[in-house]
């Protein structure tokens, strides 16, 4: 599929946010991106000609930020309106291969959702197999945090970025410490290590892994910051890569070649997006 | 009409950031006896049914659906006729 044929969807609900800035990512990759709501994909109190079915996107993205209010939990009024009415074709668009995009309030959506990490392959499940619980410093954290790739293969979305590479993106929440397992956070890196589901971990300057705070934002064991499913064209991350997607929003741009006369430079958030499009490019 | 109230937990062995951080608090505010302190949220369900047993299967399937996420919570029922 060509690139400018290639339809996004970014989804929304009352009180998210985060969304313009995302569909604007995808829109500078050459895509077709628009914000689309909920009630729109659901045909409810919206004009014929803003109707949408899930068939219209080639790509389905959550942004993030915040989504509902967030009450109950992050992201559970959102997945549940999502659950009570796109159920059987969202599962049907994540097991025909098109990629999701989960992004901070997006992945807790997608958790939710029990899209992700969707251990047994059903593409979207009854019960959430996983939570993103409070940071264990208890109160939100914002900053830009240094993001390892450590898939070996199984995450498609990021195939292209190198084993190991550390990428600044920023992280911006107050739940964001994914547990599978609570009582034994070994199981819970086991778990998804073994699967090869891990694609990004929190690290330092030096690369390390396990890094404390505030290198890692929220305790998450073994720093996971974001998961593919098994099938790997759905990816979660809790950091924003929409927020570092070109240099110059880079805390360190001037330095960092932000200035280049020939139009503004990539970031280090742009590459994810650049996978899903890479991925699609291919797949669809 | 049943009304329920449901208390929503963190199981045993999740780490509880906000109880940590309230117990913290309170220590240093001279509450030198109070041993652990953990957050719940409880929510009131009026359920509109004169079975018990239709509003006790109502409110867990609530539970089971949106209120509580089963991998770090537990939750308890109690129904009273209103």
């Amino acid at each position: 599929m060509k690139r400018d044929e290639m339809r996004v969807g970014v989804c929304i609900i009352e009180g998210s946010n985060s969304e313009d800035e995302t569909a604007a990512a995808f829109r500078s990759l050459g895509t077709n991106a628009e914000v689309v709501h909920l009630k729109q994909l659901l045909h409810q109190d919206v004009p014929q000609d803003e109707e949408r079915t899930l068939d219209d996107y080639d790509v389905f993205v959550i942004g993030g930020g915040f989504s509902g209010g967030d009450y109950i939990r992050a992201g559970a009024i959102f997945a549940n309106r999502i659950r009570s009415s796109l159920f059987d074709d969202l599962k049907g668009f994540v097991k025909s291969g098109k990629p999701v995009l989960g992004v901070c309030n997006g992945f807790q959506v997608l958790v939710e959702l029990g899209m992700l990490p969707d251990l047994d392959s059903q593409g979207l499940s009854e019960r959430p197999e996983a939570v993103l619980h409070l940071n264990d410093s208890d109160r939100y954290e914002c900053r830009p945090t240094r993001l390892k790739h450590v898939n070996r293969g199984t995450s498609k979305i990021t195939a292209h970025i190198p084993l190991g590479e550390v990428r600044i993106v920023p992280s911006a929440h107050g739940e964001g410490r994914l547990l599978l397992h609570p009582s034994d956070p070994d199981k819970t890196v086991k778990t998804l290590a073994d699967n090869d589901q891990i694609v990004f971990t929190y690290t330092d300057e030096n690369g390390n892994d396990e890094v404390p705070y505030p290198y890692n934002p929220n305790g998450a064991p073994g720093g996971i910051a974001g998961i593919t499913n098994r099938d790997g064209n759905v990816l979660g991350m809790m950091p924003h890569p929409e927020r570092s997607f070109w240099r110059w929003q880079h805390p360190d741009w001037t330095r960092t070649g932000g200035l280049k006369k020939n139009g503004p430079e990539p970031g280090d958030g742009h590459a994810i997006f650049e996978g899903v499009v890479r991925y699609a490019e291919k797949a669809l | 009409m049943y009304r329920a109230e449901v208390r929503i937990g963190l199981k045993k062995g999740v780490a509880d950031p906000e109880g940590a951080n309230t117990h913290k608090t309170l220590k240093l505010l001279g509450f030198e006896d109070i041993r652990e302190v953990h957050t719940v949220k409880l929510f009131t369900l009026d359920v509109d049914t004169d079975s018990e047993a239709a509003a006790k299967d109502e409110v867990e399937r609530a539970c089971r659906r949106l209120l509580a996420n089963p991998v770090i919570h537990d939750y308890q029922v109690t129904l009273q006729k209103a």
